[in-house]
C-alpha cells in the first residue's frame, strides 16, 4: 500500500515536472506577436505583503496595456516568480525567466540583497532589470564604483532618505537632540541608520542615543528606557510597520512624548490600524503623497479590482512598469539589449514624481522625498523635500 | 527546459550536498543532530570570500582555508558543548547558528546586514561536481574506517559503546569537527556561486533545510543524502508554476514521504551499481537452478 502511495507521488512530480516543460516549450514555440516581461519577488515569506501588491499591480497595468493593443502592436505577457525573499530564489528565478521563458525585460525584485545578488545573471545574459524599492547604492553601482549595465530602479536611495529625514528634522522642524533606534539584523535599517546619524551631525545635531534591537523582537522597553533617559526631541526609527506599531505604543506607555520619524517602511495602512495613537504626530519621509489627486485613479482601480488597499510597492512597481513601456516602444523593438540601452536615458511621468534615469547611476535622477505627518490616524501631506547628496 | 537554469539548480543542488554530507555524518552515523550548521556555512563563506577578495588567494585554497575556519569553530564549540546530552546540544548548536549570524550583521568590515557584493564568481558545475566526488570518497572512507565504525557504535548506543572503551567525547567531537569543515567549504563554494553574501542568506531555516534533507533522503545512508540534496533542491524550482501555493506543496509533499517512509528515502541503505548487477545476475540465475533442481 505505502509502495503504492509513494509510487503515485512519484508519479505526481513528474507529471508536474513535464507540465513545467510542457508550457516551457509553448512559450517558446508561441507566436513572435508577444513580448514576454517577467517579475520576481516575495510572494511567500515576511514580505508577502508587499510582493503581492506588486504583482497585482504589473498584472493590472499589463491587462490594461494589452487592451488598448499592448507594446508595438504586440500583446504582452507577464511571468511572476516567488523569491521567498531570498537571495537564491531569486537567482534560480532570474536564471528561469531568461534562460527558459525568454522574457525581454524584468520588473522587481522589491529588497536590495535580491537586486544585487542577480546582477551577475542579468549580465551574462544580458536582460534588464527595473528593481522597484531596492534602495541600497550597490544595487546599480558595483564594488569598484562601476554602473552595472542592467540594472536600474525608480526609487531613492538610502543615503538620500536618510539625508532627507536628518534634513528635515534638522532644519525644518529644528530638533537638535535626536535618538536613533534601529533594526541590527536589517539591512535597510542599518542604511538608514548610517546616513541619518551622518547627515545630522554634519548639520550641527547631536545624536543622544542610539539603540539596536534584532528582526523579530517584540519587546523593546529595554532600549526604550535607556532612549529616554536622554531625553531626546525625536527618535528615528528606521524600520517596518510592524515593529513600528509595537515600539511606539511601548514608547508612549514609558511616557515618552517626543516626535517619532520613519522611513518608507512605515507607509502601510496596517500601521495605523495597529499602532492607533501612539504614532499621532509622528512624520514619515515617503516616495509620494497618497492623496495627490493624479495617484487617485491607480488607486481606485486598484482597490475595485483586488479589493484591498494599495502598499507602497504598489505605486513604485506602477513607476517601474510605466518606465520600462516607454524605453520599449523608445527602443522600437521588443529586444532585452535595445530596452537596456533606452532605459539609459528614459524619462517618464510616474506616480511617485518625474523619472529621468542618470545615465551614469541608473537611479532616478533628483526625486523628491515627500514628507508625511500622521494626523487623525492618516498620513497627511506635509511638503515635497529634497537635499543634496553628493 | 534551459540549460542555463537547470545548470544552476544543479549548482546549488551539489553546493547544499557538500554541506549535507557532512551533516549526515553527524546526524546520519553519529546521531547528533544539529540546528546550526548555517553558522558553519556561513563562516566558510565569509572566510574564503575574505581569503580570494582580499588576501587574493587561490580559490581552491580559500576554499579549504573556509572549510578550516569553520572546523576550528567547530572544535571549539564542540569542546564547550558535547558534553550536554540529546537536547541540550541541539539548543546548543541552535543558539550557535543564530549568533554567528547576529556577529555577522554587525560586521560592517563585511557589509553587516546589508551585504558583501562584487565576490568573484569562480564555482562552476565542474567544479562543484569534483568536489562532491572527493568529498563523497572521503566521507565513505571515514565511515568504513575505524572511525566510522566507533561513530555509528556512538549512534546505536552511547554507554554500550563508552562501556567497551569508545572515546566517545573524542569521536563526536571529531565527527562534529569533519562536519564544520564540509559546511565551511559549501559555503565557500556558495559564496563564489552567488558573488554576493548577506547574513540572512545562513538563517536558522537554512540549518533546519539541511537537517531535513538529511533525514529525508534517509540516516546513514550517503546515497540518501545525494538523493535528498538533489530532490528536495529541485523541487521548489519543479513547483514554481503553482506560484504562492509552491511551498504549501513543497511542505506537503516532505510530510507525506516521511508519513510513508519513515525511514526517508533511502533509509540506512545504500544503492551501490555492483549490488545492483548483482542481484540482477542472481535473479537471473534463480530460474537455471530451479530447472537443474
Amino acid at each position: 500500500m505505502k509502495r503504492r502511495i509513494s509510487l503515485l507521488l512519484v508519479l505526481i512530480m513528474i507529471l508536474s515536472m513535464l507540465s513545467g516543460c510542457a508550457s516551457g516549450t509553448a512559450g517558446g514555440e508561441a507566436p513572435a506577436e508577444v513580448v514576454k516581461i517577467g517579475w520576481i519577488g516575495s510572494l511567500t515569506g515576511d514580505q508577502a505583503v508587499w510582493g503581492t501588491c506588486e504583482f497585482n499591480t504589473v498584472q493590472m497595468l499589463v491587462d490594461e496595456a494589452n487592451d488598448n493593443g499592448g507594446w508595438l502592436g504586440k500583446q504582452i505577457e507577464l511571468v511572476g516568480y516567488d523569491t521567498k525573499g531570498d537571495s537564491l530564489e531569486a537567482v534560480n528565478a532570474v536564471k528561469r525567466l531568461v534562460g527558459q521563458d525568454k522574457v525581454v525585460a524584468i520588473v522587481g525584485p522589491n529588497a536590495s540583497g535580491q537586486a544585487i545578488a542577480i546582477s551577475q545573471v542579468l549580465e551574462e545574459s544580458g536582460v534588464p532589470d527595473i528593481a522597484t524599492v531596492a534602495t541600497n547604492p550597490k544595487v546599480t553601482i558595483d564594488e569598484n564604483g562601476n554602473t552595472k549595465p542592467y540594472n536600474f530602479r525608480v526609487c531613492f536611495i538610502d543615503p538620500y532618505q536618510g539625508a532627507v529625514a536628518a534634513g528635515y528634522a534638522f532644519e525644518e522642524l529644528g530638533f537638535t537632540k535626536a535618538a536613533i533606534l534601529y533594526d541590527v539584523a536589517d539591512e535597510y535599517s542599518q542604511g538608514l541608520t548610517q546616513f541619518f546619524e551622518e547627515t545630522f551631525v554634519e548639520l550641527g545635531g547631536e545624536i543622544v542615543a542610539k539603540e539596536a534591537f534584532k528582526f523579530g523582537d517584540v519587546d523593546f522597553r529595554p532600549q526604550l528606557s535607556k532612549i529616554k533617559e536622554t531625553n531626546p526631541e525625536i527618535i528615528f526609527m528606521p524600520y517596518f510597520f510592524k515593529e513600528v506599531a509595537l515600539s511606539s505604543t511601548q514608547a508612549r506607555e514609558l511616557g515618552m512624548d517626543a516626535v517619532l520619524m520613519g522611513g518608507d517602511g512605515w507607509t502601510s495602512e496596517q500601521l495605523l490600524e495597529m499602532a492607533g495613537s501612539s504614532v499621532e504626530g509622528s512624520y514619515v519621509v515617503n516616495h509620494l503623497d497618497f492623496e495627490d489627486p493624479d495617484v487617485q485613479e491607480f488607486k481606485n482601480a486598484y482597490t475595485e479590482k483586488y479589493g484591498s488597499a494599495v502598499e507602497l510597492n504598489g505605486y513604485l512597481a506602477y513607476d517601474a512598469f510605466k518606465l520600462l513601456e516607454e524605453a520599449v516602444l523608445k527602443a522600437g523593438e521588443a529586444d532585452s539589449k535595445l530596452i537596456a540601452k533606452a532605459l539609459e536615458s528614459a524619462e517618464v511621468q510616474g506616480i511617485t514624481g518625474y523619472i529621468r534615469i542618470n545615465k551614469d547611476t541608473h537611479n532616478p535622477e533628483g526625486k523628491e522625498a515627500a514628507i508625511l505627518k500622521i494626523v487623525d490616524n492618516k498620513y497627511k501631506f506635509q511638503m515635497k523635500y529634497s537635499v543634496d547628496v553628493e | 527546459m534551459s540549460w542555463y537554469y537547470i545548470e544552476g539548480i544543479l549548482i546549488l543542488s551539489g553546493i547544499n550536498l557538500v554541506a549535507v554530507l557532512g551533516l549526515s555524518l553527524l546526524t546520519g552515523f553519529t546521531g547528533l543532530f544539529s540546528f546550526g550548521h548555517a553558522g558553519f556555512m556561513a563562516i566558510g563563506a565569509y572566510a574564503a570570500a575574505f581569503a580570494t577578495m582580499k588576501l587574493g588567494m587561490n580559490f581552491y585554497v580559500a576554499l579549504l582555508f573556509g572549510g578550516l575556519m569553520a572546523g576550528i569553530i567547530g572544535y571549539v564549540l564542540g569542546k564547550l558543548t558535547l558534553n550536554l546530552k540529546g537536547d541540550y546540544f541541539i539548543i546548543a548548536t541552535l543558539g550557535f547558528g543564530e549568533a554567528m549570524r547576529l556577529i555577522l550583521d554587525n560586521i560592517q568590515y563585511f557589509g553587516g546586514a546589508r551585504g558583501w557584493p562584487g565576490i568573484a564568481n569562480y564555482t562552476n558545475l565542474t567544479n562543484v561536481v569534483i568536489i562532491n566526488v572527493i568529498g563523497i570518497i572521503i566521507l565513505v572512507n571515514i565511515i568504513n574506517s575505524k572511525h566510522g565504525r566507533n561513530m555509528k557504535a556512538i549512534r546505536e548506543e552511547e554507554m554500550a559503546s563508552n562501556i567497551i572503551g569508545i572515546d566517545v567525547f573524542k569521536y563526536k567531537l571529531k565527527s562534529l569537527m569533519i562536519s564544520a569543515v564540509y559546511a565551511g567549504i559549501s559555503g565557500g563554494l556558495l559564496a563564489h556561486y552567488i558573488g554576493f553574501l548577506q547574513p540572512k542568506m545562513f538563517q536558522l531555516i537554512k540549518s533546519t533545510e539541511l537537517t531535513i534533507i538529511v533525514i529525508f533522503g534517509g540516516l546513514g545512508s550517503v546515497t540518501g543524502s545525494v538523493v535528498g540534496a538533489i530532490v528536495l533542491t529541485a523541487l521548489p524550482e519543479v513547483l514554481r508554476n503553482v506560484k504562492e501555493w509552491r511551498l504549501v506543496l513543497y511542505g506537503a509533499t516532505v510530510v507525506f514521504i516521511m508519513i510513508t517512509r519513515p525511514q526517508g528515502l533511502m533509509g540506512g541503505k545504500e544503492f551501490r551499481v555492483i549490488h545492483i548487477i548483482k542481484r540482477i545476475v542472481s535473479k537471473l540465475k534463480a530460474p537455471l537452478n530451479k530447472e537443474v533442481s
